[in-house]
């Protein structure tokens, strides 16, 4: 580690928060518990699609121990409000995204398995389990609609809303594309399917909830990755309560990965009853909750079809996408495939040309939203895998196919056919460090060498962007979110020079109390030992937009570095009048404000003490005291970009695809912390190498779903992977004050595509040209059989 | 968990006793399955008799036999030089089962009583033609796995112990099931001097089952090579969506060629 | 209800609870040890983890009242004092950690692990941690910590 840099930015500071969670002493929601406490327990909907006839609670209501039981009609009758989508996009037509109701317990109907119909609340979780068993509900069952390709012909499953079509979307030139396509060499075309995935955070989510009747306020703890949002929606749009009578703490939260930045029915109905029994009540969700009613990730499917010119470039693209988003529309359930997925269809590549189009549709199962990386996945799966498929239609090697598409280095700031502009990026540098990592010109000397040991060896490449670091709210806006998402921070210099920050970023593994401590310690000249992150608690923190999209570091984190500005101005003020000097010549260095050109300073404690004790102070110009706050709206998302390379063997005598080398090398502008970075690159690729190889929610033809539970959802586990090789390139992010991008997702975003890319390179010798994901064994075991029929006919 | 009562038998004559007295009384071993089965509220025994407390775990090796009391532990078995070196197969049998907080835990006698269809150790008891001694009787393997989650043990009979023959050579091969990693299709190769003996866990319909036409390609020559060509019928295997019945098929003969080679 | 006897962390305790209480509940509801937690209802994501007479189970998959008698560590019993156990420190080190939910079971996991195997290979430890979900690290950095740690204890 250089010296200067041993707790400042750019050094691998081991994290200020691991000692709590590696003796036990993490306090997560489910640690919690009230005196008096009740516990909730839901009775949830065993088929996929009915109307309720009747919910009988009596012999439930009588049993001992239980305080009470709700049905959607006291819901009802109590005037609550329903959960809320967060961002709409318009139709094609110029009609508006259908938003039909989504009570927090169903009433009339019930729309997937697992769907809330009555809650039940006593002394103890057994008896309210017990008590949710005798809850007596008469369903009048209707065809369930679980196939996507279909959903538009099946059963209506929102009254009046038409094919079961949430939306129907469009981005891009539908005319220019056409005519793209109409002068093309080579058109390229392909299904692609996303499949679906189930986040699971490894802490299941879980509330208890608060009722103080004498101030008529609320105080609810939840496993949330953005506990303002959550605050906002819950009282003005769910329960009718003033924001200011509603304190929301996230404690320690034990992964997020998307599924928990929504406000769930759980938490609403908790709060909800708090008052209405005057009690505390707890509420956690078991893992076969959690597979039955977190919000699921991904489940597309895209039409695709590329037009390449004479030399091989890429002149058109037209992706017609079919998003499944459930039996309800979940907050973000709009944006995600729409907005975070039809812009990123320009991926690295200099196409002058893209249509999209994306129709949001109803089943009935879970709700669908955003998981890690949200929308961005999709769309890299698509484009990704069409690079390889079109190099391997017109006999090129997929990295120059690469390189000879990418957007040059030297034509940034570079606007997409589909709306956004890249501030900035260099794509080959991260293809070529890769390409070195993995060895990738010996690749075909270690291809033979494992088809002598009966294997066969692939190599895949993805090259992703992602748009993260979301985002300007006024674009945001414009494009029919309905929320800002800027970042907020405070930064208080105690009297003694120690400091706190408050931020409306919420850290659930991300480390934001070691990084964001690092850019205030570097900045101030002081010891990271006096610096202090505080965050999940609305009651401390002015407001927040919470962590997702890659975007705690890029937008909270310089919002941060805002507000220590200030501070340093001040602080330069306070200590020109105390050196009596003036303003313009006075500098801050190393933890000093100095008269330039001089010996005459004052440390950073002399400038807090005199703020808090100002007996000499500019009293004329400034008020006492050391805070600051900066609200940080960015001026464009962040584009970090590089490139992934799988390796794979695959058996084929049982079809086992073993992922045997790693290499990447990722462009997120400046790192601040780059072992926390590298941690966050490791957990994307797992998530993506699950998606592709492992995992997958399976709903039989009755909606019913098959896997709710890790004896049949594939979680990745350690010997799923060899030791992953992770490097970087650097192009600084050029409208923030940190030149950072974001990290979290990128792995997620990255690796689906070049996993797949490499079983089908590996099995392209038998001329197999797609696989889908995940690429299980029967899968890729039966493809390998067929292969082989065909080519002996 | 519905509430139930806990009690710890003494010996096996105790147990037995509380087992014949209770309504509906379960016999606690390891508890690996029956405990995340008690969790999920899917069964709702009035007494649970633990057998921890009644003397049954134990390896001894008599001559051609290792003899393993009902409540020794996976990991306990794995880790035995005796049986590493006499049953080598039966070792890493019994080293891969679950994960290793659940061999520490899972009882030989409670897999076998339970007879899950994707359970290890009945492949290792059939294919071995083991003997399960009881509180009332010795029952021949053969007799003893009568379907899924179904044996010949009486409401009140408890294992004691199974002997497993040594055989000259022994391998087990076990293709998990991705997600539980239980046994997608698990092959258990024992080579005697009368033949081979071959028994097939995960796959069949009715729980584990002899593989004949494997016994007898191996028994005329115990070489991989004997299954060339070979292919199993599917009737009768489990499909899911994990794995078909012919994916199934496929992988009996590609596990039985695997353990042949690692004896 | 019944009482239930056992030394948690080198201290005795002894608690009257339903016979129906998995040893986890004792541990975090009666005992207030809330370091050992839950991810999961079918005993596969070991955040439950902890060493009941030196060996690692799951402690969701086992009554109290199997346990009485027994000899208990959980993951707030391996420190001494302030000093932390070479595999706290190594997860500190390198990385091994993010939201820190599976990571108590994980490092329970992992001293039984390399307590009873000298020389462990990497492959050895991903295979010896499969019963340890983790959602964040992509067990890169678990396995490093993993290596580290045995290193220090004399593996």
């Amino acid at each position: 580690m250089p010296e200067g840099i041993a707790e400042g930015i750019g050094a691998s500071v081991r994290r200020k928060e691991d000692r709590k969670f590696i003796t036990g002493r993490g306090r997560y929601t489910d640690d919690i518990n009230r005196a008096g406490q009740l516990h909730a327990f839901f009775v949830r909907s065993d088929v996929a699609h009915a109307k309720i006839k009747s919910v009988d609670i009596k012999k439930a209501a009588a049993m001992d121990g239980v305080a009470a039981v709700y049905t959607g009609q006291d819901i009802a009758d109590d005037g609550v409000g329903g959960l809320i989508c967060g961002w709409v996009v318009p139709n094609r037509d110029g009609s508006a995204t259908h938003e039909p109701p989504h009570p927090i317990l169903a009433k009339d109907k019930v729309r997937y398995v697992g769907d809330h119909v009555a809650m039940v609340v006593a002394d103890s979780l057994a008896t309210a389990q017990a008590a949710a068993e005798l809850v007596n509900v008469t369903y009048e069952t209707l065809p369930a609609v679980v196939d996507l390709a279909s959903a538009a012909t099946a059963a209506e499953i929102h009254d009046g809303m038409a094919n079961n079509t949430y939306f129907d979307w469009e981005l891009g030139d539908e005319a220019a594309t056409a005519d793209a396509f109409s002068k093309a060499k080579h058109v390229v075309s392909a299904t692609l399917r996303n499949n679906r995935l189930i986040p699971n955070a490894v802490e299941p989510r879980a509330a208890v909830a608060e009722y103080d009747h004498i101030a008529d306020s609320y105080v609810l703890h939840s496993t949330t990755q953005n506990p303002h949002l959550l605050r906002l929606v819950i009282c003005a749009f769910v329960l009718n309560i003033p924001e200011s009578k509603m304190q929301i703490v996230a404690p320690d939260v034990g992964g997020g990965f998307g599924s928990k930045i929504y406000l769930y029915a759980e938490e609403a109905c908790c709060t909800w009853a708090a008052k209405k029994l005057r009690r505390p009540i707890k509420w956690t969700a078991d893992r076969t909750q959690a597979f039955l009613s977190d919000a699921h990730g991904r489940d597309h499917i895209n039409k695709v079809q590329m037009a390449l010119d004479d030399n091989n470039k890429i002149i058109g693209l037209r992706v017609d996408t079919l998003a499944n988003l459930g039996g309800y529309l979940s907050a973000f359930a709009v944006v995600t495939p729409t907005y975070l997925h039809g812009t990123l269809l320009s991926g690295c590549y200099a196409i002058p040309a893209i249509y999209t189009n994306v129709k949001g549709m109803a089943t009935t199962t879970a709700p669908v939203d955003a998981y890690r990386g949200a929308g961005r996945p999709e769309a890299t799966f698509l484009l990704e895998r069409m690079m390889n498929i079109a190099a391997a239609e017109i006999g090129m090697d997929p990295a120059e196919f690469r390189r000879i598409n990418f957007i040059p280095k030297d034509a940034f700031p570079y606007q997409t056919a589909v709306a956004l502009q890249y501030d900035i990026g260099d794509y080959e540098a991260p293809l070529d460090r890769a390409l070195e990592m993995i060895d990738y010109k010996g690749f075909e000397s270690r291809r033979a060498e494992a088809a002598k040991r009966g294997k066969y060896r692939g190599i895949g490449l993805s090259s992703y962007i992602e748009a993260c670091g979301i985002a300007p709210s006024a674009v945001v806006g414009a494009l029919g979110g309905r929320v800002g998402l800027y970042e907020s921070a405070v930064v208080r210099v105690d009297p003694t020079g120690t400091v706190s920050v408050f931020t409306g970023a919420h850290s659930h593994g991300q480390g934001h109390d070691t990084t964001f401590a690092q850019i205030v310690a570097d900045k101030l000249g002081i010891p990271l030992a006096n610096v202090e992150i505080v965050h999940g608690d609305t009651n401390r923190i002015p407001f927040g937009m919470g962590t997702y999209g890659s975007r705690s570091l890029a937008v909270g984190g310089t919002a941060i570095s805002k507000a220590v500005d200030k501070v340093i101005e001040k602080g330069k003020i306070i200590a020109a009048h105390m050196l009596e000097a003036a303003d313009s010549d006075m500098e801050f260095k190393d933890g000093k404000f100095a008269v330039a050109g001089t010996d005459k300073e004052k440390s950073f404690g002399e400038i807090a003490l005199s703020a808090y004790v100002p007996h000499n102070f500019p009293h004329d110009r400034l008020e006492p005291g050391l805070e600051e706050t900066a609200f940080y709206d960015p001026l464009n998302f962040t584009y970090p970009s590089g490139t992934h390379i799988a390796e794979v063997e695959i058996d084929p005598a049982t079809g086992v695809v073993t992922l045997v080398d790693w290499a990447c090398c990722d462009d997120f502008g400046n790192l601040i912390n780059p072992m926390i970075v590298e941690g966050q690159v490791h957990g994307g690729i797992a998530q993506g190498v699950g998606q592709a190889l492992l995992e997958n929610a399976h709903y039989d033809e009755n909606g019913q779903l098959l896997t709710a539970s890790y004896m049949d959802y594939c979680m990745p586990r350690a010997d799923n992977f060899p030791s992953l090789q992770v490097d970087y390139t650097v192009t600084a992010c050029t409208h923030n004050d940190l030149g950072v991008k974001g990290c979290g997702e990128a792995g997620a975003i990255a690796s689906p595509p070049a996993l797949i890319n490499a079983v089908v390179d590996a099995l392209s010798p038998l001329g197999v040209t797609d696989m889908t994901m995940p690429a299980s064994p029967e899968k890729v075991w039966r493809a390998i059989q067929n292969a082989q029929t065909k080519a002996a006919e | 968990m519905y509430a139930t009562d806990y009690v710890k038998a003494a010996d096996v004559a105790d147990a037995a006793a509380k087992l014949a007295a209770a309504d509906d009384g379960k016999l606690l071993a390891g508890g690996q399955t029956l405990l995340p089965t008690l969790k999920q509220r899917l069964a709702s025994p009035d007494k649970l008799i633990d057998l921890a407390g009644c003397g049954l775990s134990s390896i001894s090796k008599s001559g051609d036999a290792i003899k393993i009391g009902a409540m020794t532990c996976h990991a306990d078995v794995a880790n035995h030089k005796d049986v590493a070196a006499a049953n080598p197969g039966l070792a890493s049998l019994a080293g891969g089962i679950g994960d290793r907080q659940v061999r520490n835990c899972g009882t030989i006698g409670g897999s076998v009583a339970n007879n899950d269809p994707a359970a290890c150790y009945p492949a290792a008891v059939l294919a071995l033609g083991g003997t399960i001694h009881t509180s009332k009787r010795d029952i021949a393997a053969e007799d003893f796995f009568v379907g899924m989650f179904e044996t010949a043990l009486d409401e009140d009979e408890i294992i004691t112990a199974v002997t497993l023959p040594t055989p000259q050579k022994s391998a087990y091969i076990k293709f998990p099931n991705p997600a539980s990693r239980y046994a997608m299709v698990g092959v258990f190769v024992a080579q005697f001097a009368d033949g081979v003996r071959v028994a097939v866990t995960g796959a069949g319909e009715d729980g584990v089952f002899r593989a004949s036409d494997i016994e007898a390609a191996l028994t005329a020559k115990f070489d991989a090579a004997s299954l060339d060509g070979m292919t199993m019928s599917e009737d009768g295997l489990m499909g899911d969506i994990h794995a078909s019945p012919a994916y199934r098929a496929h992988l009996i003969v590609e596990m039985a060629r695997r353990a042949v080679a690692a004896c | 209800m019944p009482t239930v006897s056992m030394k948690v962390n080198g201290q005795s305790v002894s608690h009257d609870v339903a016979d129906n209480t998995l040893l986890v509940t004792f541990l975090r509801e009666t005992l207030g040890l809330t370091g050992t937690h839950i991810g999961c209802d079918t005993s596969q994501c070991g955040a439950c983890v902890i060493h009941v007479n030196g060996a690692s189970v799951k402690s969701c998959t086992m009554l109290a009242a199997q346990a009485n008698g027994a000899d208990v560590t959980t993951i707030e019993g391996i420190a001494n004092g302030d000093e932390l156990h070479p595999m706290q420190q190594a997860f500190h080190e390198n990385h091994g950690l993010q939201c820190g939910f599976c990571t108590p079971g994980m490092i329970m996991s992992a001293i039984e692990l390399v307590e009873t195997n000298k020389n462990l290979s990497e492959q050895d430890i991903r295979e010896g941690l499969e019963g340890n979900i983790c959602r964040c690290t992509g067990y890169h950095n678990i396995v490093k910590s993993v290596q580290d740690a045995a290193q220090k204890m004399g593996g």
